[in-house]
């Protein structure tokens, strides 16, 4: 509902082995489909992927500006490593310069102005509606919300055309939000490489261990960390500018390679999935042994 | 930067409360309801209630969740905001918008089968925080949005507009709500107008959770012989406790009772509320009393309206938590945020 009546919201999501009550002392990073494409009905959120418990400390305070920003659910994916276990990180840090971002939040001035108010209207061309505080003003910027269908003035309706228009607009609404939240990171290999190693979240720390083994071997990849959905336009550029990219997940399904499969219309078999999924964190020997497998290496003598 | 509140244009003869405003500045769009559905009575008891007390439309938040109940809030007081919510979260959505900012006054509308049946722990975790708020169910036995299941509220053998007897146990709101610590609980039918609107007047004054069940029969699917929530059987067999009547702070009292038969609560505001006691044994701030005697009651096939109890010295949530005076979400990252300083106390307290 706080996708489609646009309430901005932060819900961090302390991923423990699934399905059901599963492992639930165990970490995986197993909700990314659920969380992405949560209820029913046509409906797309928006994920960010800490890596450590400083990511997350950072993301958690982005998160609370981009909820606002944006009008929508925010999905804070933390590893359920990162948030039960103790972690070495470097210490928080916070700019006391920083301000919030309260977002699109009319005030009395600007309505008693005259400035045009409409709950689900797009009046910058960004898919952002503007909306009013309870209590704001006594004659105008009230509106009455609902879950259930509407049009841009908030009403209530069943009408086809009324309705796909807010539809339309969440769709654009969410493109726009890739301008907001963080960019992948990506790391150039030493070497040329036609290789590519995509990861988020936790993984990071093996991860690193695992690429430097790897170059001591002289297995070179190109890698990009994930650090939220949607995805921007750096991460497509990265799996088509190489031919095989290994995505390491601590999940099943290969969720994430589900999402990128879908959300950027990428060949599946450009992917090499490297799934961890037993409940334990993902170990660089893990990785290791899976990548040099597969780039045509003796496994065991890689990771040695 | 204040604004005066400007009334709307009106005919000169229809009355004004004291900020100018007439009955139809607290109403709203049309009822899209059956002709002759309670809960159509029970809006127009709001916005009579919301006239009298002089509230300013814009302050107060109106709350719903789902069903042909919920949907009223869109009947009344169209200056306000409102939220339509999902069915049975009503009390959540709520104690959000509570917390945000206290200074509203809230108005939570459900059904029965909102908070008997898939809002029950909703509706008593909201009433047993002690969230400030007005919180009244339209009761009719049914789900009449979805053309007239037994909801958890209809009592064990009424019978079904097809003939169907309900075999399980009826909750009662009212009894639940006594339970969990509501500090105000009224219990009236939407065919008595006259009871309603002062109990919704002092449930709006109330500083704390104020809970109230409003028996409204639907005409659609329960207000046949048989059922226990049709209009003639409710008219038969509902009991008033006492009769109420909110005075303001300096009007001359009218009314003559004979001694002992009337009590006077000083309301929140200076106003105050004259309670008319019908049954004189009755004691409306006795909780424990006042929950064996709606018991009581209902083994007899009685149903006890009015005043049922009020809890003079009503705190609320926000008294719990020990919030700040200002409304949180008037609050900036100046009062909000420890900052650096704090946070290297944080980091050097994890080396
Ligand atoms: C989650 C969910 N479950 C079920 C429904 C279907 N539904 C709509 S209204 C309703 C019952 C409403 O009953 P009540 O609260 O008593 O309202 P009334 O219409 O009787 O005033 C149900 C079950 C729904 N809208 N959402
Ligand atoms: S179906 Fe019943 S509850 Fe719904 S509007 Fe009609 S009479 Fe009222
Ligand atoms: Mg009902």
């Amino acid at each position: 509902m706080a996708y489609f009546a646009e309430i901005p919201l932060v819900l961090i999501d302390v991923q423990r082995g699934g399905p059901s009550t599963g492992m639930p002392t165990r970490t995986q990073q197993a909700d990314l489909l659920l969380a992405a494409y949560a209820s029913h009905g046509d409906t797309k959120h928006v994920m960010l992927f800490p890596q450590d418990p400083r990511e997350l400390f950072e993301f958690a305070a982005q998160a609370f500006d981009l909820a606002e920003r944006l009008q929508t659910p925010i999905f804070v994916m933390e590893d359920l490593d990162i948030g039960m276990n103790e972690w070495l990180c470097e210490p928080f840090t916070w700019d006391d310069a920083r301000v919030y971002d309260r977002g699109k939040v009319m005030s009395a001035e600007e309505l008693e102005s005259g400035k045009l108010f409409g709950r689900y209207l797009d009046v910058d061309g960004d898919a952002i509606p503007w909306r009013t505080l309870p209590g704001t003003h006594p004659t105008k910027g009230a509106y009455f919300t609902r879950g259930s269908s509407h049009d841009k003035m908030a009403k209530y309706t069943e009408e086809g055309e009324a309705y796909q228009e807010v539809m339309q607009r969440l769709l654009r609404k969410f493109e726009t939000a890739k301008a907001y939240v963080p960019a992948p990171v990506v790391r150039r290999a030493k070497e040329k490489t036609g290789f590519g190693a995509i990861y988020f979240g936790s993984t990071a720390p093996a991860m690193d261990e695992a690429l430097a083994a790897l170059e001591d071997q002289g297995l070179h990849l190109d890698t990009l960390r994930l650090r939220s959905f949607p995805f921007s336009e750096a991460v497509s550029e990265f799996i088509n500018a190489h031919d095989q990219v290994f995505l390491v997940e601590q999940n099943r399904d290969a969720q994430m390679r589900m999402l990128l499969v879908n959300e950027c219309g990428i060949d599946p078999a450009r992917f090499i999935s490297v799934l961890q999924y037993d409940g334990t964190p993902v170990t660089a020997r893990f990785i290791i042994d899976a990548i040099a497998a597969r780039m045509r290496l003796p496994a065991r003598e890689a990771a040695e | 930067m204040t604004y005066i509140v400007k009334p709307r244009l009106r005919h000169p003869a229809l009355p004004v409360n004291k900020l100018g405003f007439t009955h139809r500045d607290y109403e709203g769009t049309v009822s899209t309801l059956c002709a002759g559905c309670g809960h159509d009575s029970i809006s127009a008891a709001i916005i009579q209630a919301c006239f009298e007390l002089a509230i300013e439309p814009h302050r107060v938040a109106k709350l719903s969740g789902i069903g042909c109940s919920s949907k009223t809030p869109t009947y009344f007081l169209g200056q306000s905001h409102g939220f339509n919510s999902v069915h049975g979260r009503m009390p959540s959505v709520l104690t959000g918008a509570n917390l945000a900012n206290k200074d509203l006054i809230y108005l939570g509308v459900s059904g029965d089968g909102d908070s008997a049946s898939i809002g029950l722990g909703q509706f008593v975790h909201c009433i047993r925080r002690g969230v400030n708020m007005v919180y009244i169910t339209e009761n009719n036995g049914v789900y009449g949005l979805t053309k007239g299941q037994f909801s958890a509220t209809a009592d064990k053998g009424s019978k079904s507009k097809g003939g169907a007897s309900n075999m399980d146990t009826a909750l009662d709101l009212a009894s639940m709500a006594l339970m969990v610590g509501a500090s105000f609980v009224g219990r009236s039918f939407s065919g008595d107008k006259e009871q309603m609107v002062p109990l919704i007047m002092a449930a709006m004054r109330h500083p704390g959770p104020a809970f109230i069940d409003i028996v409204s029969p639907c005409v659609a699917f329960n207000n046949h012989a048989g059922s226990t929530k049709a209009y003639d059987f409710v008219r038969a067999h509902n009991e008033a406790v006492n009769s109420l009547d909110i005075m303001e702070p300096r009007n001359p009292i009218t009314v003559e009772y004979a001694p002992g038969t009337t009590e006077e609560v000083a309301l929140h505001d200076g106003s105050t509320l004259r309670l008319a006691k019908l049954d004189a044994s009755y004691d409306p701030h006795d909780r424990i009393m006042a929950m064996a005697y709606l018991q009581a009651k209902a083994a007899k096939g009685e149903f006890v309206t009015g005043l049922i109890y009020m809890d003079r010295q009503a705190g609320d949530l926000h008294a719990n938590l020990g919030t700040v005076d200002a409304p949180l979400n008037s609050l900036s990252e100046k009062e909000l945020c420890p900052g650096a300083k704090a946070l290297d106390g944080f980091n050097t307290s994890h080396r």
